[in-house]
Order: C-alpha cells, then sequence, then structure tokens
C-alpha cells in the first residue's frame, strides 16, 4: 500500500492493493473496489481513501499492460465549510510581484592567461617573408629601397639634428671647471725696462774734452776714474787740461781726485787687486801708473823709447801672483806687457802682423784688447782694420803666437769683450753693428744686430745676464740688448746726451753703469731689475741659442769651404788659358782710379737725377698758379 | 639621399662617435658603422628600451611623448633618437 497524506485537497492515489478484498475501518462501505486508503496521521481530522484491485495470482510477475481509460472520478472530497472556524482570513495580503525578466546570476571565470617575464637574444632583426636575412643581396636590396624612401630621409635629417645637438652637448669644455691648476702662476715682470739717469759728471775745465775710459773703483765701485783727452787728431788746443780725474759717485760737483799726466790719458784702469793703484795710457804713447795715496802724479812712467808710437787705446791688468803686470795695445801695432815695478821696459813685445813675420809696416793697428782672468793664456786683440786677432800667450816663437783672426767688420774694433757667462762667445762693437762670435767660427760672427744708423763706439755684456748687453752709439743713445727677448732691436734704448758716446763701464753689480761723452760729460745710469736680475732659464736658454747659431755657422762654413774647393778646382783647370791671355789683372792704383770715376759717375748721375725733380716740381708749381 | 650621407658622416666624425646606427621599426639596421653582430644586439636591445621608456613617459602623462633617450654608463654613452617609423643610435665616448 502506498499512502499519501492529503491535507485539503482530494487526491486520487492508485495503490496496489491486495486481491483480497479489504475493508476500511472507518468507511462503511466494504466492497468498494478500489478502495483508496488514506493513512492518517493523528490530527483531529483524518479520512482514508482507499482503492483496491484485484488481480490473478497467475498474473503476477506479468509485465504491466497499460492502456488508456477514460477518465473516471473517483472520489470527491467536496469543501467542508465548517471547517473553515479554524482558520483566520487574512487581511491585508501582502504578495510581491515583479514583473521583470528572469535572469539567472551566473559566474564565469576565463581560463588564467598565464604570462611569463623572459629575456630574448634577438638574433636577426624582422626581415620582412621575402627577404631571406642570410643572403646579401637580397639584405642589401631591401635596405637601400628602404634608404630611398622619403620619410626615411626626412626622419634620418631630423633625428640627425637632434643627435648632433646632444654630441655637441657631450663634447662641450666646462667652463666652470678649474684648469691648470697644477701649473704655477708664471710671473710676469711687469715694469717695463727703463734706464734712469742718477748724476751726471761734468769735466770742470773749460775745453771740453772726451770722456775716452772709464774704470770703476774695484772695491764696492764707490768711485769712478775717467781719463780724459781729446782723440780728434791734431785738434788739441793749447788751453786744454791734461788732467783725469777720480769722481767720487755721489758727489758730482768737484772730482774727489786729479790725476796729472803728461800726456792726456786716453785709457785707465784700476788694478782689481789693489784699490789703489791705476795704470794709464796715455797719448803719446806712455804708459804711467799712480798711486792715489801718493798724490797726483804718476808713479812711474814708461820710457818713451820703448813705448808705443801711437796712442795707447787699452791698457789692461793681468793676473799675476805680484799683481804688477799689465799689458797694453795701441794703433802702432803692437802689444807690450809691463811690469809696473821696472817700467823702463816692457817685458815682452807681440807685433801685430798678420803674416806672422813680426813686421811693424804690416801691421794691424790695436784698438781694443780683451783679457779674460778664467782664461790667463789666451787674449785677444781688435784691429783698426775691422779683425780680431786671437793670440797665445804661452807660445814660445812670436809666429806661433798670433792663433787665429776673425773677420767680419768694416772699421775698428772699439769694444772686445767675452761673455761672462759663456767665455767661448765673445761680443764686438764696431763700425754700425755689434757682433757676437764663438771662437771655433772664424768666417763670420753667430749673432748680429742690424746696421745703425750711428756708429757705435763702445759696447759691454752685462756682469749679471747672459744675454744681456750695451752699445752705444754716436748720437747719443744707450742700447740695452737681450736677445732672449727681442732679436732685431734693442729691449731698451735710452738717449743719453746730444753729443756722442765715447766711452761705457758696466759696473760689477750689473745694476748701474756709466758712459761717457765727447764734451766730458760722464753719465750714471741705472738700469731697471728686469734687466739686471738672472731670470729663470736664462743660462739654459741662452746656451741654446749660442749652440743654435754656432752650428748654423758652422754648416754654412763647410758649405763655403766645400764651394770653394769646387771653384778652385775649376779655376785651376782654366788657369792654363789665362796665363795665355796675359795679366788682366788690375793694379791697386789702376783698381783705385777706377772706383773713384765710378763713384764720382755715380754721384753726379744722382745729382743731375735730384736737379731734374726739382726743376719739374717748380715748372708744376708755376703752372699751377 | 646625399643630404643623409652627409648627416651622418657629420655624425660620425664629430669627436668621441663610436658608431651609428639606423634602426627600422622591426628591428632592421639599415644603416651601421659597426660589425653586424654588434650591431643587430644594439638594434634588438635599444628598440625594446626605447619601447618600454616611451610607455613610461605616456602612462606618466599621455600627453607626453619621448624625444631622446640617453644612457650613459662607465665606458661610454648610447643615445637614441626615436620616431615612428626609425630609430637613429649613436654610440659617443664622452670627453670626460
Amino acid at each position: 500500500h502506498v499512502y499519501l497524506l492529503l491535507s485539503k485537497c482530494v487526491g486520487l492515489l492508485y495503490s496496489s492493493a491486495s486481491s483480497l478484498p479489504s475493508r476500511c475501518f472507518r468507511c462503511k462501505d466494504i466492497d468498494v473496489l478500489p478502495t483508496l486508503k488514506l493513512s492518517c496521521f493523528p490530527t483531529a481530522l483524518t479520512m482514508e481513501i482507499v482503492y483496491v484491485y484485484t488481480k490473478k495470482r497467475n498474473e503476477f510477475g506479468r509485465q504491466c499492460n497499460f492502456s488508456d481509460r477514460s477518465a473516471e472520478l473517483h472520489v470527491d472530497i467536496l469543501p467542508d465549510p465548517s471547517l473553515a472556524v479554524n482558520f483566520i482570513e487574512r487581511d491585508p495580503c501582502d504578495v510581491p510581484i515583479q514583473c521583470t525578466q528572469e535572469m539567472s546570476e551566473h559566474e564565469v571565470n576565463t581560463e588564467r592567461f598565464e604570462s611569463d617575464t623572459r629575456g630574448i637574444n634577438h638574433v636577426e632583426g624582422g626581415w620582412p617573408k621575402d627577404v631571406n636575412p642570410h643572403e646579401m643581396e637580397q639584405t642589401i636590396r631591401f635596405r637601400k629601397k628602404v634608404e630611398k624612401d622619403e620619410n626615411y630621409i626626412s626622419t634620418v635629417m631630423q633625428l640627425g639634428n637632434n643627435m648632433e645637438h646632444c654630441i655637441k652637448q657631450n663634447n662641450a669644455i666646462d667652463i666652470y671647471r678649474e684648469y691648470f691648476e697644477e701649473e704655477e702662476v708664471v710671473e710676469e715682470s711687469e715694469v717695463q725696462p727703463s734706464a734712469k739717469t742718477i748724476n751726471v759728471f761734468r769735466d770742470p775745465n773749460e775745453v771740453k774734452r772726451t770722456a775716452s775710459s772709464l774704470s770703476w773703483h774695484p772695491d764696492g765701485s764707490r768711485k769712478l776714474a775717467v781719463a780724459y783727452s781729446s782723440l780728434e787728431f791734431q785738434k788739441v788746443s793749447k788751453d786744454m787740461s791734461l788732467n783725469s780725474y777720480i769722481w767720487d759717485i755721489e758727489n758730482p760737483n768737484k772730482p774727489e781726485m786729479t790725476l796729472k799726466p803728461v800726456s792726456p790719458l786716453v785709457c785707465l784702469e784700476y788694478n782689481p787687486k789693489d784699490c789703489h793703484i791705476l795704470v794709464g795710457g796715455s797719448y803719446n804713447g806712455q804708459i804711467a801708473y799712480w798711486d792715489t795715496r801718493k798724490g797726483s802724479q804718476p808713479v812711474e812712467m814708461s820710457t818713451i823709447e820703448h813705448s808705443h808710437r801711437d796712442p795707447v787705446y787699452r791698457v789692461i791688468w793681468l793676473q799675476s801672483k805680484t799683481g804688477t803686470d799689465t799689458f797694453s795695445a795701441s794703433t802702432d801695432g803692437q802689444v807690450l806687457w809691463w811690469d809696473i815695478r821696472k817700467m823702463s821696459e816692457p817685458t815682452e813685445r807681440l807685433i801685430l802682423d798678420p803674416n806672422k813675420k813680426g813686421n811693424l809696416d804690416n801691421a794691424l793697428g790695436a784698438i781694443s784688447l780683451e783679457f779674460e782672468t778664467t782664461m790667463p793664456t789666451k787674449f785677444m786683440v781688435g784691429t783698426e782694420q775691422g779683425l780680431v786677432v786671437s793670440c797665445n800667450r804661452k807660445a814660445k816663437t812670436p809666429a806661433e803666437k798670433i792663433v787665429c783672426m776673425y773677420s767680419g767688420h768694416h772699421g775698428p774694433i772699439y769694444a772686445l769683450q767675452r761673455n761672462p757667462f759663456f767665455p767661448k762667445n765673445f761680443l764686438t762693437v764696431a763700425d754700425w753693428t755689434a757682433r757676437i762670435w764663438s771662437e771655433d767660427i772664424k768666417e763670420s760672427s753667430i749673432m748680429w744686430t742690424k746696421y745703425h744708423t750711428a756708429y757705435l763706439s763702445d759696447g759691454s755684456w752685462s756682469p749679471v745676464r747672459p744675454s744681456v748687453f750695451f752699445t752705444i752709439k754716436m748720437d747719443g743713445t744707450l742700447d740695452v740688448w737681450d736677445f732672449l727677448f727681442k732679436q732685431n732691436d734693442p729691449t731698451l734704448s735710452v738717449k743719453v746726451c746730444d753729443e756722442a758716446l765715447n766711452s761705457l763701464r758696466v759696473q760689477d753689480n750689473g745694476h748701474f753703469l756709466a758712459c761717457g761723452s765727447q764734451l766730458g760729460t760722464v753719465t750714471l745710469l741705472e738700469i731697471s731689475s728686469g734687466l739686471c736680475t738672472l731670470q729663470k732659464n736664462e743660462k739654459a736658454l741662452a746656451t741654446a741659442m749660442f749652440e743654435r747659431e754656432t752650428k748654423r755657422e758652422k754648416i754654412l762654413e763647410a758649405r763655403h769651404r766645400e764651394m770653394r774647393l769646387k771653384e778652385r778646382s775649376r779655376s785651376e783647370q782654366s788657369k792654363e788659358e789665362d796665363t795665355k791671355e796675359g795679366d788682366g789683372e788690375e793694379s791697386p792704383e789702376e783698381l783705385i782710379t777706377r772706383i773713384e770715376k765710378d763713384f764720382y759717375e755715380i754721384v753726379e748721375a744722382e745729382l743731375k737725377k735730384r736737379d731734374k725733380g726739382e726743376e719739374k716740381k717748380v715748372a708744376d708749381a708755376i703752372k699751377s698758379d | 639621399m646625399a643630404e643623409v650621407e652627409e648627416t651622418l658622416k657629420r655624425i660620425q666624425t664629430h669627436k668621441g662617435v663610436i658608431g651609428t646606427i639606423v634602426v627600422n621599426a622591426e628591428g632592421i639596421p639599415i644603416r651601421t658603422t659597426l660589425d653586424n653582430s654588434t650591431t643587430v644586439q644594439y638594434a634588438g636591445l635599444l628598440h625594446q628600451l626605447t619601447m618600454k621608456a616611451r610607455s613610461t613617459v605616456r602612462d606618466i602623462d599621455p600627453q607626453n611623448d619621448l624625444t631622446f633617450l640617453r644612457i650613459r654608463s662607465k665606458k661610454h654613452e648610447i643615445m637614441v633618437a626615436p620616431d615612428k617609423e626609425y630609430m637613429l643610435i649613436v654610440i659617443q665616448n664622452p670627453s670626460e
């Protein structure tokens, strides 16, 4: 039996009932087939509806054959209003209604997208499909095609500009950075070189004579000895005083001491060993020496017979144990050695004969002497003819005494001095130039100044700076040269006085110098410190310069020698032909007359030209009027 | 065509410039003064970096765009001038 609980409505229930009719305990119907049994719960109102049907036993187990039947009403339970008492009517009734589309919520999760970070080794770019990256030709063609593209051109131009800007930025110099930190600040001497006149010492005599020589006192340079003479031939007046003076540099009004020689002194030198002794060479060729402690008269004079025949232009003290040796030079061609203790005769005599024969007639007149105490065996003589003769004192024979000669000047050599720092190089001052020579080069000087407008009359090296030397000119100017600074012009040019300057002497400290003029005025000048302090590297630079110039001259000398050899060999070949032609050479007199004639012709031609020019000018002037 | 040559040559001859590369959008080097393997390496790597840099700039401000990229390293400086279709890369040894 299958039971179904019904609450209110009637439901038909088919149940398999047993074949035997069963009685329903409640309903009165007994043989109601089928009966519907309704299980009852122990509630107040129970109803039981039973439906019973029979089935034959031999039909058990057989499949069910279903067939359609029309509907049959089996039970009809009508409502019982009395039961309504058990219920209450609800009023109002809340009933939610929604008029929407019915939707259902449904969650969906897509498949998780897995991302992974990975590095790629890019091997070859994304070539398009038709280009095989391994084929050179195809890639090149592709590239060329791209390069022809308009877009490419404009893009690259534009990008290129940007890029250039940044590149340049990278290369820009940092203007705020400290450059040259490690370098020392080179102190430039701001001071212009200058020379200041400190004192002027005038010749106290009426008739003015030339201050032909100056000498500083060896001890402290407080005194200056000046030799006065008149070098102009036969212009000596009777009133001219013969005296020379020693001045104290602090007192320019009155000379401290007078020296009274027999004949005016052309040159005068203090003895570097003994500051009281002076030796002087006079106009008449005699040598005399003074002792300042003993008065104005010379202590001793040399005898006339054995002295020079011409004015003694230079006298120098020698280095000797006794400190009494001097030697003198004169234009008579002799160089004489004296011991002042015995002035009656010179101790030695040298005749400046270029042929080395000792012939006085041929001798060159000596105007200047050079002697360096560091090289006591050598000395040099500057001659009137423009030659510098280098001599060796210790030679056995007079012929060997003259070692060599340096030519190159056109006129008398007024000054000759070795460089105190580089004794191999010496300075000569003559005619219109000053030249620096190297001992090894005999053909020409290694350095020279330009040709000046005025004659140079004296010169000297600076005792403190190897590259500085001084020269004085006949127009009264003093030139200070520093060849490390400027080679073409003097570093400083000072007009000392209006008349010609004749003599120059630098003090040992290099700071002061005295120059004597034609009218006997001696000017004491102070040079600016820049010119008398040794600069750094000066020695090295001067050495380098000397070496360089020496080398150059050496090369030139070698070249000249070569050329001369060639010429000689060539001329020897043609000499035989020459002798057949006869003596084509002129004798010296004919040569002179020819030259004179040429000279006068040139002068006349020039004058004529000038006259014509003037006439033309006058004619033009008249025309314009 | 000649201006391009001139420009590239001018860039190459500046002081300190080691190499110049012109790459297209696919990473194909069009013009280069370096050897092939180096070029390909630079082209590929810098392309990616430029893209990343550009996207960074645009993320921060969508109106902005990358105009130039400079990478300074111990040994030298790599400069990239990007464009829509091409890219100019220059490697330079700065003067300091």
